[in-house]
C-alpha cells in the first residue's frame, strides 16, 4: 500500500466549496430587507416583533445557505457563533433599555428638592417631596452593615487562607460561606425579625437592617478577600518569617496591605451588591416618611424601600419619584463598581 | 523552630501572646459563620412550629393563605408551586442565553469589543432588583398583554398557553423579568469560567481540524462544565429567592394554575414582602413558616449542585 491511498482530505474540507467572507452581512442584509416587505404588507408589526423574526430567518436562511456550499460541520459552526451573536443582542437589548429608561424617566424628578426633602406632610399626589431620609437611611445602614462585616469577612478570609490550609473545618466553613451567598436575601430578613423582634423584642430600627445586610454581606466580603489574599505570593510571607516576624504581624503588614487594593475592590462590590437589597431592609426597616437620623430606634427609610413603596402607588407624581429614586441608586451603584474596576486595574497584587 | 525566636525573650513572649490571639481571632470569626447560618435555621423554626402548629390546614397542600382568620388556614402549595414556576421558566429563557452571551465574550468577540461588553455585563449584574422590578411593572407588563394575546389565540390548544383574562400581570411576565434579571448574573460567572479553558486545549482542538464550534464543544464546554453548574444554581437560587422585583409584576392570588398567562399567581418571598405590612402575630409566623420552606429549597438545590459537581470532579480526575 503506498501513501496515494490515504485520502489527502479525510475531513473532506476542500471537496465543499467556502462562502467567501462578506455572506454572512450580505444574507443578514438580504433577510433584513426581504422581512421589511413582509411586515408592510401583512398585519404583523412592531420593532421587538421585526428584530425576533429577524434572528430567527437569518439563523435558519444561513444554516442552509451554509450547508448546501460548505457542508454539515462548517455550517454548525456558523449557526453557533450566529446564535451567540444573536444571544448578546437578546440580552443587551433589554438590559440596556432598562438603564435608558430609568435614565430617561429618573431624572424628571432627579432635582434639588428631590435630594433636600423627604416625604413628611407629602401627599403620594403631590408632585413636590423627595428622598433625602431614604438616602440618609441607606447611607447609615449600609455603612453600620460594613463596618461589621468588613473586619469580620476578612478575619474569616484570613483565617481560610493563612491557618486554614485544606483543614477539615477549613473546607466546613468555606461550605458555609457558599451556601451563605446563595441564601436568598429575604431569608436573613426573616432570621433577623425573628432573632430581634420576636425573640430580643426589638421594635423596627435602621440596626436591625444593618444586621440583615450584614448576613448578606459577609459572605461576599469573604469570597472577594479570600480570593485577593490567594494571589499574594507566598514568597512574601517566606521572607517575613525568615526575618524572624511573627504570623499575626506578618499577616497585618506584609499580607493585608499586598492585598489592599484587591480588598478594597471587594468590599465596594459587596457594599454595591447590598446597597440595592429592598426584601431584607422591608422586615427590619419598615419604612417611614420622615426623617429618621438615628438607625438605633424607630423606623427608617431606604432608597430601595423608597422606590418599591412608590412604584406600588397609582399616582404619576409617586412613580416619576420612584424612577428618581432608582436613577439614584443605579449611580451609587455605578459609582461603587467603577470605582473598583479602577482601583483592580492599576494596583491588583496580579494583573488579569 | 517558631518564627521569632530568635528575638529577645520578653519580646518574643509578648509576640506569642498575640500570635495566639490573633489566630483565636481569625478562628473565632470563621466559627461565628458557622453560628449564624445554624441561628438563622434554629430562629426560623423556632418562630414557624407554633405557627404551623395552629394551622387547621394542611401547611403543604393547601393553597389559601389566610393565617390571620380565625381559625386559621394557610398553605404553602399556590405559593411553593409559583415560585419553582417562575424560577424555572425564567431559567429556561436566561441561561441559553448568557451562555451563548459568554461565549460570544470569550470566543468570538474581538477583544476590543468583548472586554467592555464584559465590563457592561459585570455592571448589569450589580443593579438592583428593584430596579428591574419597577421596569418590569411601568414598561414590561403593558408590552406583555399583546404578545400573551398572541400566544394564546394561536398556542391556546396547549393547556400552559390557554387563558381568558389578559391583563399582563402572569407568572409568564413574572418569569420574564426574573430572566432578564439573572442574566447577567449567569453570564457574568460563565464568562469567568469560560476565561479559565486552558489555551493548550482550545489550540490543540484546533490543530486536529476542528471548526470553532467543534473546539467549543470538544474543549470549551467539557471544561468549564463544573462552572456552569455553579453558575446556574446562583441563577436558580436568585431566581428563587427574589422577591421586589415578583411583588411589583405579579397580581397576587393563591391559586394553583398550569395557565401561565392568566393574571395571578404568587411566590412565597412575593408574598412575604406584599402581606407583611398587614400581618397579625400568627400571621408574621406564617410568613416565617413559608420562608423556612424557601430556605429548605435553596439549601437543597445548594447541595444537590454541589453533589454533582464534586461527582464531575471524581469523575474527570479518575480518567
Amino acid at each position: 500500500m503506498t501513501l496515494t491511498a490515504l485520502d489527502p482530505d479525510p475531513l473532506h474540507l476542500a471537496s465543499k466549496g467556502r462562502l467567501p467572507r462578506w455572506a454572512s452581512p450580505a444574507i443578514a442584509l438580504a433577510c433584513a430587507v426581504l422581512l421589511l416587505l413582509v411586515f408592510a404588507i401583512t398585519p404583523a408589526d412592531g420593532r421587538a416583533d421585526y428584530l425576533v423574526t429577524l434572528a430567527v430567518v437569518f439563523l435558519v436562511v444561513q444554516f442552509a445557505i451554509s450547508y448546501a456550499v460548505e457542508g454539515g460541520r462548517k455550517a454548525r459552526d456558523r449557526l453557533a457563533a450566529a446564535a451567540a451573536v444573536t444571544g448578546l443582542f437578546l440580552a443587551l437589548l433589554p438590559l440596556v433599555a432598562i438603564l435608558g429608561f430609568t435614565i430617561v424617566k429618573g431624572m424628571k424628578r432627579f432635582d434639588v428638592t428631590f435630594l433636600t426633602h423627604s416625604m413628611r406632610n407629602v401627599a403620594d399626589s403631590d408632585p413636590g417631596g423627595g428622598a433625602y431620609h431614604a438616602i440618609i437611611g441607606t447611607l447609615e445602614q449600609v455603612g453600620i452593615a460594613s463596618l461589621f462585616s468588613v473586619p469580620l469577612g476578612l478575619l474569616v478570609s484570613i483565617y481560610l487562607v493563612e491557618y486554614g490550609g485544606g483543614r477539615r473545618f477549613a473546607r466546613l466553613v468555606s461550605t458555609f460561606v457558599d451556601v451563605m451567598t446563595g441564601l436568598p436575601s429575604i431569608i436573613a430578613g426573616l432570621f433577623v425579625l425573628s432573632f430581634w423582634g420576636l425573640v430580643l423584642h426589638q421594635g423596627f430600627s435602621g440596626f436591625a437592617g444593618s444586621l440583615a445586610l450584614t448576613v448578606i454581606m459577609l459572605p461576599v466580603v469573604v469570597r472577594t478577600t479570600e480570593e485577593m489574599l490567594r494571589l499574594v505570593p507566598p514568597a512574601l510571607r517566606e521572607a517575613a518569617f525568615a526575618l524572624g516576624v511573627r504570623k499575626w504581624r506578618t499577616v497585618l503588614s506584609v499580607v493585608l496591605p499586598t492585598a489592599l487594593a484587591g480588598i478594597t475592590t471587594g468590599v465596594m462590590l459587596a457594599v454595591a451588591r447590598v446597597v440595592g437589597e429592598t426584601a431584607p431592609v422591608l422586615l427590619t426597616v419598615f419604612g417611614t416618611s420622615s426623617i429618621n437620623t438615628n438607625p438605633f430606634s424607630g423606623p427608617q427609610e431606604s432608597l430601595p424601600l423608597f422606590v418599591f413603596s412608590e412604584a406600588g402607588l397609582p399616582n404619576n407624581t409617586a412613580v416619576d419619584r420612584a424612577w428618581s429614586g432608582a436613577l439614584t441608586l443605579i449611580i451609587l451603584v455605578l459609582l461603587l463598581t467603577t470605582a473598583a474596576r479602577l482601583l483592580t486595574r492599576r494596583s491588583a497584587p496580579r494583573g488579569r | 523552630m517558631q518564627p521569632g525566636a530568635i528575638s529577645g525573650s520578653k519580646d518574643a513572649n509578648k509576640g506569642r501572646w498575640l500570635d495566639v490571639g490573633f489566630r483565636r481571632l481569625s478562628v473565632g470569626s470563621a466559627v461565628l459563620v458557622l453560628i449564624i447560618l445554624v441561628a438563622i435555621a434554629l430562629f426560623l423554626l423556632q418562630q414557624a412550629l407554633p405557627a404551623i402548629h395552629k394551622d387547621t390546614a394542611n401547611f403543604l397542600t393547601e393553597q389559601q393563605w389566610r393565617p390571620d382568620d380565625t381559625p386559621a388556614v394557610f398553605g404553602i402549595a399556590a405559593l411553593l408551586y409559583g415560585t419553582l414556576v417562575t424560577a424555572f421558566l425564567a431559567m429556561l429563557m436566561a441561561l441559553p442565553v448568557a451562555v451563548g452571551v459568554a461565549l460570544w465574550l470569550t470566543q468570538y468577540g474581538p477583544r476590543a469589543l468583548a472586554r467592555p461588553l464584559g465590563y457592561v455585563v459585570d455592571l448589569l449584574a450589580a443593579v438592583p432588583s428593584v430596579v428591574f422590578g419597577l421596569w418590569g411593572l411601568i414598561y414590561l407588563v403593558p408590552k406583555m398583554i399583546p404578545l400573551s394575546a398572541w400566544l394564546s389565540t394561536y398556542f391556546g390548544w396547549i393547556p400552559i398557553f390557554k387563558s381568558d383574562a389578559i391583563f399582563g400581570k402572569s407568572i409568564f411576565t413574572a418569569s420574564v423579568v426574573l430572566a432578564i434579571m439573572v442574566l447577567p448574573v449567569i453570564a457574568a460567572v460563565t464568562r469567568e469560567v469560560f476565561l479559565q479553558v486552558p489555551r493548550e486545549n482550545q489550540e490543540a482542538a484546533l490543530a486536529l481540524g476542528s471548526t470553532r464550534w467543534e473546539m467549543i464543544r470538544l474543549a470549551v464546554l467539557p471544561y468549564g462544565r463544573s462552572g456552569l453548574i455553579s453558575a446556574a444554581v446562583l441563577g436558580f437560587g436568585r431566581a428563587l429567592g427574589e422577591t421586589i422585583a415578583v411583588a411589583l409584576v405579579l397580581s397576587a392570588n393563591y391559586t394553583v394554575s398550569a395557565h401561565l398567562l392568566t393574571p395571578g399567581g404568587n411566590t412565597i418571598a412575593a408574598n412575604i414582602a406584599n402581606t407583611f405590612g398587614e400581618a397579625g402575630s400568627l400571621g408574621r409566623g406564617a410568613l416565617i413558616a413559608s420562608g423556612l420552606v424557601l430556605f429548605v429549597i435553596t439549601l437543597a438545590v445548594n447541595f444537590g449542585a454541589r453533589a454533582i459537581v464534586a461527582r464531575r470532579r471524581e469523575f474527570t480526575a479518575a480518567t
